[in-house]
């Protein structure tokens, strides 16, 4: 089975839909002939042709309708957004059309598009381009907001949003899409080359969405996170020498619920770790819904380790980053609650 | 490209050196100069075909009527965006509909749904929000599909609708038929972005879309002049190389050529087309709308000279379509929407347990 890294995984799945359905597409900003400015749709024009494999305009508000316009007859685009910190202008037709036009219809007509985005920090990006804007859809009712963390997860995940018959927002977190990068910024970087994670099978196969997938099994807490911060999450443990539980939620709408529930009855500790910004983050929801359903089994207050509530700044990447030591200096404080 | 060559098989020629495409921008945007008399040339005057466009409009006359006093009798909440004054534009437009075409609007929809051929019955009970509305009661006025009749809403979201019907247009270019798609807004949504970014990705893609301006002078309570640094909206495209053409869009007649012009356009291939339809609204943009922006001297004229319903009368006249005939459209209309009044006020409320339906194909709830 070949080792591929994220973006080749991913490129792999875009691929394997296109050759499976021919109402499946792909197009944004640089896609096409030039392959996108991090390569996940290299080649795809070459193998498909200008027809299904294109350039967009920069207009991500065109962008999503177009392909909103596109999956209400029949069409199932797979778009990209170049930088998820660009997504805003094509946030009101996702908001305003995509997520509504299944309700509105009464459920005569559909909306089967992917957005994907790559998102987040650690890149020295700034405020424009290391943002994580997943809690403005998970907040919305009618998308679908997923997130992976491997090379294996990414396509798989991705062949399940393409065949999904609901809009998928398909967060990358650019970061690891080299390798399992965990936080600690001053060592050197791994590869996923040889991770058993970046083993990825040739053609089809699907990862549902809203099945989170345990990373480590452990006993003191549960630690809830996706995306990068599923390896700093992996790296904290150790660090703490915490005998920590570590979900990657995969998906945040829909959500495992039932994963995280298990988990955090049998630990009693909870810790929800995200790069966005705290306040009104999806760590909210996260401790929100832990504490409603496993109040009784809880015997420490739940700790967020989040991005700061400022502007990604581009000085102090690391300290508003949530690195392997915050991370490490919550497991902690849920151990002495 | 020649549009039989169309089609996933055949790959679309972005790369040529022909994507700025279209017309010298000399010649861009045509004008078709309306006559002095602001009618258009009255062309194929069929009998029957002229007793239809004055059932078609006098249906959506009769309905919006309806619909307004429903709304002044508290059966209709919420935003109810009236259609009186515009019939000849959907009602023209809808004689070059072919199956498989689709039409996509903005939040006033009601005319639109009507000369489409859905069914009154369920337009209505959308407005009073009824389980036999047709989305069930959880769209409401602005908000309405129907696969059959190839409408794809209905958007309350002033312009958003210009990007989706380009992506429609795309489906229509992707599949390889020589349908289209008709996008219509007003004068205010001309004003939004997305409108051209819409249009440049049209013209560069050559897509098979008609955008229908539909001026009705003003966005809201706003006079075009007011918001529009330029009033004259067929040539909005010109920058893109998009021809456009003003439309006398209180002539039926006028309307039904000018689209039938555009549709060939855009189904032979040769990219999109502008219609600017000079039309006019009679009662407020919406139905808490006072209308203050305006004189009742201006509404007046406008009614009694422009009328697109009046219009029609003396050529149905000239054409030998005698007053029983016309007596029994209206006699035919009223009962139609009698029934749909009657049906909207009866059919039962949707049950609560239809709230949490249709949200994802499979309920997350």
């Amino acid at each position: 089975m070949p080792s591929l890294n994220m973006i080749q995984a991913l490129n792999s799945g875009i691929d394997t839909a296109m050759s499976a359905d021919p109402n499946v597409l792909s197009f944004g900003q640089d896609t096409g002939y030039f392959g996108g400015v991090f390569r996940v749709t290299d080649g795809l024009q070459r193998k498909h042709g200008l027809t299904r494999s294109f350039d967009a305009p920069i207009a991500e508000g065109g962008i999503v309708a177009t392909a909103i316009g596109m999956a209400v007859y029949g069409l199932r685009p797979c778009v990209e957004i170049q930088f998820a910190d660009y997504i805003y202008p094509g946030y009101d037709q996702l908001v305003s059309e995509a997520a509504k036009i299944r309700y509105r219809s009464g459920g005569e007509f559909t909306t089967p598009i992917t957005v994907r985005t790559p998102y987040g920090g650690g890149i020295f990006g700034g405020q424009t381009h290391s943002q994580s804007p997943e809690s403005l859809f998970t907040h919305i009712a009618g998308l679908k907001t997923v997130v992976p963390s491997n090379p294996y997860d990414a396509k798989g995940m991705l062949l399940a949003a393409i065949a999904d018959d609901d809009p998928v927002l398909f967060f990358e977190p650019k970061r690891i899409y080299n390798g399992p990068f965990d936080g600690w910024h001053d060592r050197p970087v791994k590869p996923w080359a040889g991770h058993e994670l970046a083993e990825v099978p040739e053609g089809s196969y699907t990862v549902p969405l809203g099945q989170a997938r345990t990373m480590r099994e452990g006993s003191d807490l549960t630690v809830l996170a996706y995306g990068t911060m599923v390896w700093v999450s992996l790296a904290a443990a150790e660090e703490a020498g915490v005998d920590a539980e570590v979900i990657d939620l995969r998906s945040l709408v829909p959500l495992d619920i039932d994963a995280i529930v298990a988990s955090v009855k049998k630990t009693g500790r909870c810790v929800v770790v995200h790069e966005a910004p705290r306040t009104s983050g999806y760590g909210a929801e996260l401790s929100a819904l832990v504490q409603e359903r496993c109040f009784h089994h809880l015997e420490a207050p739940i700790q967020r380790v989040t991005g700061w509530d400022t502007p990604y700044p581009h000085a102090f990447e690391w300290e508003y980053f949530p690195g392997p030591k915050r991370v490490a200096e919550a497991m902690r404080r849920a151990m002495e609650g | 490209m020649a549009r039989g060559a169309r089609g996933p098989a055949a790959p679309m020629d972005f790369t040529s050196g022909e994507l700025s495409g279209g017309e010298p921008l000399s010649s861009t945007p045509a004008v078709e100069q309306v006559g002095a008399d602001g009618r258009g040339a009255a062309t194929n005057l069929n009998p029957d075909e002229l007793l239809k466009f004055y059932h078609d409009m006098l249906l959506i006359r009769r309905f919006e009527e309806r619909a307004g006093q429903l709304y002044g009798m508290g059966l209709i909440g919420g935003f109810c965006h009236l259609y009186i004054g515009q019939e000849a534009i959907a009602v023209g437009m809808q004689q070059v509909f072919k199956p498989g075409d689709q039409i996509i609007t903005g939040y006033r929809d009601h005319g639109h749904m009507l000369a489409a051929g859905m069914d009154p019955k369920e337009v209505m009970a959308e407005l009073t929000g009824r389980s036999g509305g047709s989305s069930k009661g959880k769209g409401g006025s602005m908000h309405m599909f129907s696969t059959e009749a190839g409408f794809y809403g209905g958007h309350g979201i002033v312009g958003a609708q210009v990007a989706l019907g380009t992506g429609l247009a795309f489906a229509d270019w992707y599949r390889g038929t020589d349908n289209c798609s008709f996008a219509y807004f007003g004068d205010g949504a001309a004003n939004q972005g997305q409108v051209y970014e819409s249009f440049n990705m049209a013209q560069l893609w050559k897509l098979p879309v008609v955008y229908v301006i539909e001026n009705n002078q003003y966005a809201m309570g706003t006079a075009v002049e007011r918001s529009s640094a330029t009033t004259e909206f067929h040539m909005r495209g010109a920058s893109f190389g998009i021809p456009g053409e003003q439309v006398d869009g209180m002539d039926v007649l006028a309307v039904r050529d000018a689209g039938a012009r555009a549709a060939e356009r855009v189904r032979s291939g040769a990219g999109p087309i502008i219609l600017e339809m000079k039309t006019y609204r009679y009662r407020g943009h919406s139905m808490s709308d006072p209308a203050k922006y305006r004189t009742r001297d201006e509404v007046d004229q406008m009614r009694s000279t422009r009328d697109p319903i009046e219009h029609i009368r003396p050529l149905l006249d000239g054409a030998g379509v005698g007053a029983d005939r016309i007596k029994a459209v209206d006699d035919e209309v009223k009962s139609v929407v009698a029934e749909a009044v009657q049906f909207a006020q009866s059919s039962p409320e949707p049950d609560p347990r239809e709230l949490y339906t249709d949200v994802y194909l499979e309920s997350l709830a």
